[in-house]
This record gives structure tokens, sequence and C-alpha cells, in this order.
């Protein structure tokens, strides 16, 4: 790659003190984000992908402690630099889009308002009056009918679908580089996720910001992203462009997981089904958190973590599979 | 998959007690964990053992006057002095323990139970039932306890017995309006509605499955309210309107003493320092109760 | 109580002009002002043996509807047949019968096993209302049906907190079925689960309905699981029942535009297929007042005049005899 990239993390390792001892919520997180490009970031609960979103933004709190790793943003590791500096991006350039509109918006204060106020925080020579005028005009760039008039509401007269743009408006009226979306539309039905997903694609094209997509509904991510991260455990299995991801998966996991959805399923035939659970992440890990559910497994799995390998084109796996491969360099 | 059909008796009895067990073993550590639980526990434990052995720790018969000895300051020979009368306040503090223990535990008894039932019922029927019981409740509680205490007691006349319906009367309220709304946050929950599904009577609904779901914040409220219970037993001690004279209660004893607070401050202070530990000792179980009956504790 | 319907004992399950409307009181006298017709005229039926799939959007009646099947909701108007039976209003000994024969599976696995109780208590408790079993034979069918669903005697006494959602899921399975009924209710029984999780479950569902000889009345969003799980699909919109078929007809020549919309909404897992969604003006409209022509028509990108005025009848259009949508201007080939 000729740029730098916008974002970069690299070996991410995030633990939560709790009462039952250490969870190993982290333990292996690398990706690259470039600019305007959207980069997917699938796997199941409690794999980490929300803790991921979070120690971008360096918002977890205790019990929960980023050990080590870097998230360099802009040239800037995120991890080491002061909290006032960490605030200021906060918002302005890295904005965070959460699953449950309701529960993001301030029920007692008008939305435009609301819309207004993220602008107010990052630019103090901003006066009331321009920052309420801006929002109504961020309502207006989102399709809003009526953006005057849906500013002076209140969230509770809203629907879902119109709180999650109200919501994409508080987020990207500030021109963020980076749009953290976590699960953005999977409280939504599906004739309105397709709106939503629509306009964020516009929007998204229109202030050239790239965006973190997490999400656990794979046609999503076929549809909205360019590339394609994929989370086991806290650990990541499988990066690559959307296509060689997910036509071509690499990983075991990322096999299975595209083989348990049913769209295109047989219905004749049972579903794919993984067999077994997702491993106790009290422990720290020391072979592939796969091993123990995989088809293909090898008695080194057990015993070593995979290291990165990097495949054709733009794609890497962390599988014994490939060994022989060259490695993805040391992280 | 290979189907059992038959499960021993033993295994079964055994798995049973062992999930019992891992019960309340999770308990006990979230009990350990909480250091100011440990103290209130102590404390509670400390008064029930006083209670028990009362005859072996006084050191003098609580009722006997000697009037020579009136007024004693702290000694070796009467720890906590004498009072008025020249009866060994020691030994009264002692015996009046008992007093104290079965005010509250009687009044736990009475008020708990017919809050319970009266909440639960309430939420579970709504309408205009629930209208009724609420309003009258709120009669109750627009009063303070401890003056809806005196105004019972006055009307039933001075005594321990009175008191414990004055005071269990004046406390059903609170109860009822709490086992009403923890009853209508469980009603229409959906494990409710599945067993409303299955065919479960009203009746069977309201006892086996909201009840247990109202207990814990009943219990949490009880534990809380020992130490107003006992206070407000006091109170009517103190004004004369609940154990009458000579019975050894601490409100009652510290009232005795306020002619002599000035120069024989043993005679009020010490009874209502007992009072004051064991009021505290409820409050700090209390708190730990709450964190060890939630469910969502033990998650984490 | 007699068979009075002449219809066969083929059919296990009838609704016909099914209104379940909730009125929404205010004020001091709590005086009705109006009323969200959360179900407003529907009919089908289900064979037994069927798997039915309910498919619509929230807020469109469907979860309403399988609650109105087991009597948690009130029916204002119509007639529920179940066995040829009138199940509609059942009070006392008849509604307690009938619990028996339905059972309903609820979406949120977290919220519906009672949080004090253990699972051998949650899956006995059928057992114990019906007087089917009592002191270890209640535990003896509890296990047996637990190793059905892939528990054993280890996970009987533990309590619902220390299972995950996809365990609690085949809790709630085991718990519906010890009462051996003959109606299932699946009211989303995966959509707060993973896919991984979501395969076992619905493979689970597959294999159980044939052993034990279950109809089920299976209610989700996703087209996906419904295409996979059902034979029959019936598409619900405000309340309204807009298209029913075979799931092949449903799925490859939809005639109704909604249906059309919400299969063309549905994101496809293939990145290299470019995807060309219909994509609809505004939000569903609530159904306090549902628009007097097709539900649909404020939203329709092929709404004409007669569609806002005049409410189509769900009516067989093309060849199939099974296939019928309520639409005045249906797509045929």
């Amino acid at each position: 790659m000729t740029t730098q990239p916008l974002l970069s993390v690299k070996n991410l390792k995030v633990h939560f003190y709790t009462l039952r001892g250490i969870v190993h919520a982290l333990e292996r997180v690398a990706f690259e984000l470039n600019r305007q490009e959207t980069l997917g970031l699938a796997g199941e609960t409690g794999c980490g992908k929300s803790v991921t979103a979070r120690a971008i933004l360096r918002l977890i709190d205790p019990p929960g402690r980023i050990i080590s790793g870097s998230i360099i943003f802009e040239g800037r590791d995120i991890l080491t630099i002061d909290e006032a500096e960490v605030r200021d991006i906060r918002g302005s350039q890295i904005s965070m889009i959460m699953q449950e509109p309701k529960m993001s918006l301030n029920p007692v204060i008008r939305v435009g308002d609301q819309v207004a106020e993220t602008l107010l925080i990052h630019d103090r020579s901003l006066n009331r009056r321009s920052a309420r005028r801006q929002a109504v005009d961020m309502l207006a760039q989102l399709g809003i009918p009526d953006p005057t008039r849906m500013a002076q509401r209140y969230p509770h007269e809203l629907s879902g679908g119109m709180s999650q743009r109200i919501m994409i408006a508080m987020m990207l009226v500030t021109r963020p580089k980076l749009l953290i979306a976590d699960e953005p539309t999977s409280a939504l039905d599906v004739t309105i996720q397709a709106q939503i997903l629509a306009l964020m694609q516009t929007l998204v094209s229109e202030i050239q910001t790239s965006v973190l997509m997490i999400t656990h509904d794979l046609g999503v991510m076929a549809e909205t992203c360019e590339r394609v991260a994929v989370m086991y455990a806290g650990d990541m299995v499988e990066v690559g462009s959307v296509h060689n991801v997910l036509k071509h998966p690499q990983h075991p996991y990322t096999q299975g997981l595209l083989q348990t959805v049913p769209d295109k399923a047989n219905p004749d035939q049972p579903l794919f089904s993984i067999e077994g659970n997702v491993p106790s992440l009290l422990e720290p890990q020391t072979n592939c958190r796969f091993a123990p559910r995989c088809a293909h497994v090898m008695d080194r799995c057990k015993r070593e973590i995979p290291p990165v390998y990097n495949l054709n084109g733009d794609h890497q796996a962390a599988c014994f599979l490939h060994d022989g491969s060259p490695e993805a360099q040391a992280v | 998959m290979n189907v059992t059909h038959a499960i021993d008796k033993n295994e079964a009895r055994r798995r049973r007690w062992e999930a019992r067990r891992r019960y309340l073993k999770d308990s006990y550590i979230l009990w350990r964990r909480n250091r100011l639980m440990v103290v209130g526990t102590c404390i509670i434990v400390f008064l029930l053992l006083v209670a028990a052995f009362a005859p072996l720790l006084a050191t003098h018969d609580s009722y006997e006057q000697i009037l020579p000895d009136r007024l004693l300051a702290p000694s070796t020979k009467h720890y906590f002095g004498t009072d008025g009368l020249g009866r060994d306040i020691y030994s009264r503090v002692v015996y009046g323990s008992r007093v104290t223990l079965t005010i509250a535990c009687l009044v736990a008894a009475i008020s708990t139970p017919l809050g319970l039932v009266i909440g639960v019922f309430a939420g579970y029927v709504g309408g205009a039932i629930d209208e009724i019981l609420m309003r009258l409740s709120d009669v109750f509680l627009a009063f303070p306890k401890l003056i809806l205490a005196i105004a019972f007691a006055a009307a039933l006349g001075p005594g321990v017995e009175n008191a414990i319906v004055a005071i269990s009367v004046a406390n059903w309220p609170s109860y009822a309006r709490l086992a009403r709304a923890e009853t209508l946050g469980v009603r229409n929950n959906d494990y409710i509605q599945v067993i409303r599904s299955m065919g479960a009577s009203n009746l069977r609904i309201m006892v086996g499955h909201i009840t247990p779901m109202c207990l814990s914040s009943i219990i949490v409220r009880l534990s809380l309210d020992m130490g107003t219970i006992i206070l407000t037993a006091a109170g009517l001690g103190f004004l004369g309107l609940g154990a009458q004279p000579p019975t050894p209660e601490w409100g009652l004893m510290v009232s005795d003493g306020r002619q002599f607070l000035v120069d024989q401050w043993w005679v009020s202070t010490l009874p209502g320092i007992a009072i004051l530990i064991v009021v505290m000792g409820f409050n700090l179980m209390g708190d730990g109760i709450r964190d060890i009956l939630d469910p969502h504790q033990r998650q984490s | 109580m007699q068979n009075k319907t002449n219809i066969p004992a083929k059919t296990l399950l009838r609704i016909e002009d099914l209104h379940v409307h909730f009125p929404i009181r205010e004020g001091m006298l709590k005086r009705q002002h109006a009323s969200v017709k959360a179900v407003n005229g529907i009919s089908f039926t289900l064979e037994r043996g069927d798997v039915f799939g309910l498919v619509g959007e929230s807020g469109c009646g469907k979860t309403t509807l399988g609650r109105a099947v087991v009597g948690l909701a009130p029916v204002t108007s119509g007639d529920i047949y179940f066995n040829g039976q009138r199940i509609v209003g059942l009070t006392g000994r008849e509604a307690y019968e009938r619990a028996r024969h339905i059972q309903l599976i609820f979406q949120d696995p977290y919220s519906s096993l009672h949080p004090r109780k253990t699972v051998c208590d949650l899956v006995g408790v059928g057992l114990k209302l019906h007087d089917l079993a009592e002191g270890y034979e209640i535990d003896e069918r509890v296990l047996a049906l637990l190793n059905r669903v892939g528990f054993s005697i280890e996970h009987m006494y533990r309590y619902a907190h220390e299972f995950s959602g996809g365990q609690r899921q085949r809790i709630a399975l085991a718990r519906a079925l010890i009462l051996q009924p003959e109606l299932l209710i699946l009211d989303e029984p995966t959509s707060a689960l993973d896919v991984s999780v979501q395969a076992q479950i619905l493979n689970l569902l597959k294999e159980l309905q044939s052993e034990f000889h279950l109809t089920y009345l299976f209610i989700s969003h996703d087209l996906g699981v419904v295409r996979y799980m059902s034979n029959r699909i019936g598409v619900m919109y405000l309340g309204s029942m807009v298209e029913t078929g075979l799931t092949n007809d449903i799925f490859y020549r939809p005639q109704h535009p909604y249906t059309r919309v919400l299969l063309s909404s549905l994101p496809s897992i293939d990145p290299d297929t470019p995807h060309i969604g219909i994509l609809l003006e505004g939000d569903p409209p609530t159904p306090i007042n549902p628009p007097p022509g097709c539900p649909f028509a404020p939203r329709c990108p092929e709404c004409k005049d007669r569609c806002r005025i005049d409410k189509p009848e769900l009516v067989q259009h093309g060849q199939d005899s099974t296939h019928f949508a309520a639409c005045h201007f249906p797509h045929l080939e």
C-alpha cells in the first residue's frame, strides 16, 4: 500500500478483571483501515467486536484494561496520547453509532439541539444559532422531509428508523474521518435497514469518511463493506477484501460461519452447524481458539498460536492450514 | 442421541442437593466479600446469642430493686451502673434484648405477609381492587410511622402486645406498595406469560411465580426496616405507650434515665447505645442481603 | 365438546377473520378514544404437520396473532378453531385443556425463563400443572427430554442464569414439549441468537418436528430462516395478511408489491451479486389508524387511486390454487 492507512490497530490486547478471574476479551486484534474505505468487523456475540470499537475511542472502563498494542490514528497512537487529546478526537474525528438508537438519544432534548450539541462541543467559536442551522442542514442532507420541524421534535416522537437517522446526523455533522457503526441496523426492520444502509453509503462518500462497520449480519457486510475482518473469541482469524473473505474464506471458522446462514440452504438438508461452544475467555490464549471446534484440527493447533499468513491478494488468515505461505509481518 | 429413561432416585436427590449447596456457596462468597455485611451479621448473631443466654450473662436480677445502690456509676460490680431504683442496668440491657427481638420479630411476622399478600394481589388483579387497596395504603403512608403507631397504641391501650399490633398496622402499607411495584414489573414478563399459556391458575401464578420474585426486595426492605421497628418500639416505650415498667425495654430505660441525664449519664446512654448498635447491625445486613439475593450478582 | 363445524381432521388450526384491537385509554375517565388494530381481519388454516412461516416487520401484528392463539391476547372478533373446536374466549377447564395442546416459544430466551427456578423445575412445571406426573417421575421425564435437546443430568438442577442464549432456548423447547403439544407457536425463536447457534436450534426444531409430529406456526422477520423452515408462508403488513402461498411461490413468484420489497431488501451474503433493492419511502404507518384502502398503499411504489379507497381481499390471482394475494394489481407472470 502506498499511502499510510487512516487507522492501524496492532496487537491489541484488552483484559477484564472480573470476580471470576481475568477475561481475555481481546488477545490479538490487528487490522488496518484505509482512507475512505468501509471495513466490516464480523463475529458472534462475545467475540470482542464492540470491545474493539470502544478501545479505538479509548472508552474501556474498569474493570477492563487495555494491556498492550497500539492504535495509530492519523499518525498518533490513541493509547499513549493524553486524555484531553482523546476527548478532542472523540466525536470530531472518530464518531460512533450505537445499535439502539432510542437509547443513545437523550429523551428530554430536542433532536436538533442534540445534533447541534456535538458541533458546539468541538468548535467553541460556533454560536448556538449557527450550530442549529448546520444541524438542520445536516438533517436536510440526510433526506429527512421538513428538517426544520424535525429538529424541533423529541426522540420519543420518532420511529426507530428516524432515530437512527438522527444518530447518523449527530455523528456525521462534525465530518469525522472515521465512523464506527456498531450494529447500526440490527434493531431495525429489513425495509428500514435497506434505507439506512443506502443513506449511510451516500453520506459516507459525500463526506469522504472511512467506516468501521461492526455487524453479525454477513449479508449487511457483503453489501456495504470493501474489506472484512473476522473475529473469533477475541482473536482476529481472517482479514481481507470482501470478495476474498466471503467468496473464498480461508479460515475454517469463516467457512463454517458462512455455511450456517440459512438464506440459500437446501431446506431438505440439515443446516451446517459448528459443533461445540465458544471457549471460555478466562484462560489466556495458548493455541488456536477455534481448535476444539475445527474440522481440520491438527496437533499443533492445540499447542501453538497460529501466526497470521499472507495469502494471495488482500487476504490474511491465522490458520496452520496455510503453513508455507509467507507470514505476515510481526505485529 | 440416546435417550435415558430412568434416573436413579439417589442420583437425583444428590444432584438437587448439590445444586442447593452450590447456591449457598455462592451466597457465602458474596457475603464474605461485603465486609460491612459481615459486621452487620455479627452484630445480629451477637444479639441473638445475648437474648438466648440472657440468664447466664446477666449478673443480677433485672427486676430486683436495691434502693441503697441507686444511681451507681459503672464499676466491676455493676458493669453499666444502676438506675434510679437501684436495678443493674447491664442485666436489664441483656434481658431487654429479648423484648426488643420479640417485638421486631412479631412485627415482621405480621406486617410482611400481610403487605405481601395485599401487594401481590392488588398488583396482579389490577383495576378497581388495586385502586381501593392502594388508596387505603396511601392513607396509612400519609402519616409518619411513629405518629401512626402512637395513635394506634393510644387507642389500643399501653402494653407490649398492643405496641406490636400498632407498629404492624403502621408498617404493612410500605410492604404492600413494594410488593405491588414488583408484581407490576414481573406480571407481564415472558416467563409469567409462558406459565399462563400452559394453563396455570391465577392463584398458582401469584403464589408460585410472582411471590418469589417479590420476596428478595421485601426481605431487603424488612431488614432495613428492622431498625425503624426497634426505634418505633423504643419510642412507644419512651412515651409510655409501649412496654410498661418494670419491663426491661430499652426505649423505656432511656426514658427512665432522662431525669438523670446530666449527672448520671449512663442510665439513659447505655441502653441508647444498645439500640444504636442493633439498628446499625440490621441496616448493614439489609444492604448486603440485597446484593446476595440479586441473581445478576451471581453472573459476574 | 362437540365438533360442530364440519372440517376435515387434517386441519389443525383455522383462523377466521380474526381481529385483535387494543383500546387506548387516556385521561381521567379512562375513556377509549382510539384502538391499536394489531390484528385486523386475518384468516388462514394450518394443516397438521405444516410449518407455516409468518413474516412481517415489527408492529405488523404477527406476535399478537401468535399470542391470540394461546389466549394471551384478547380477541375482539373472529374465530380460532383448533382441531375443529372453537377456542376463542375459553375459560376455566376448557382453557386449561387447550393449554396442553398449544405451546408458545418466546423470542427472548433471557426473559422467558424464571430466574429463581432450576432447569428441572422450569421444564417440569407443565407436568405438575396438568397432574401428568409427580415426584421422581417428573425428574425422569424431564431428564429424558433434556437429553433429547442436548443436555445431561449435569445441567438439570442449575439455574437459568448459568446458561447461554442458545442453551436457554433449548430449555424453553423442552419445557414446551413435555406436554406433548400438537401445535408449537415459535415467536422469533432464533432472532436473539448468533447465526451459528441459530443453525443448531433450527436443525433441532426440524428434527423435533418429525419426531414429535408437531405443527409449527413459525413467526419471524428473517426471510432466510423462514424460507429454510417453512413449507407455507404468510406475509403480514399492518395487521393484515397480504400474501400467502407455498414457500417457493412466495420466494420465486411473489405477487404482492410488499412481498417483493421485502425480498429485495434482504441483503445477500454474496458480495459479487449486485444488489438492486427496492427502497421504500417513509416508515410503516401506525396500526392505530390504518388507511382505509390497502394497508400498504401509502408506501407502495405501484400505488394507484383504487388502492387508497378499496381494501383488496386475499384471493387467488395466478394459476396456483394455494397462492393468494391481497392486491388489486398483483404481479403475475
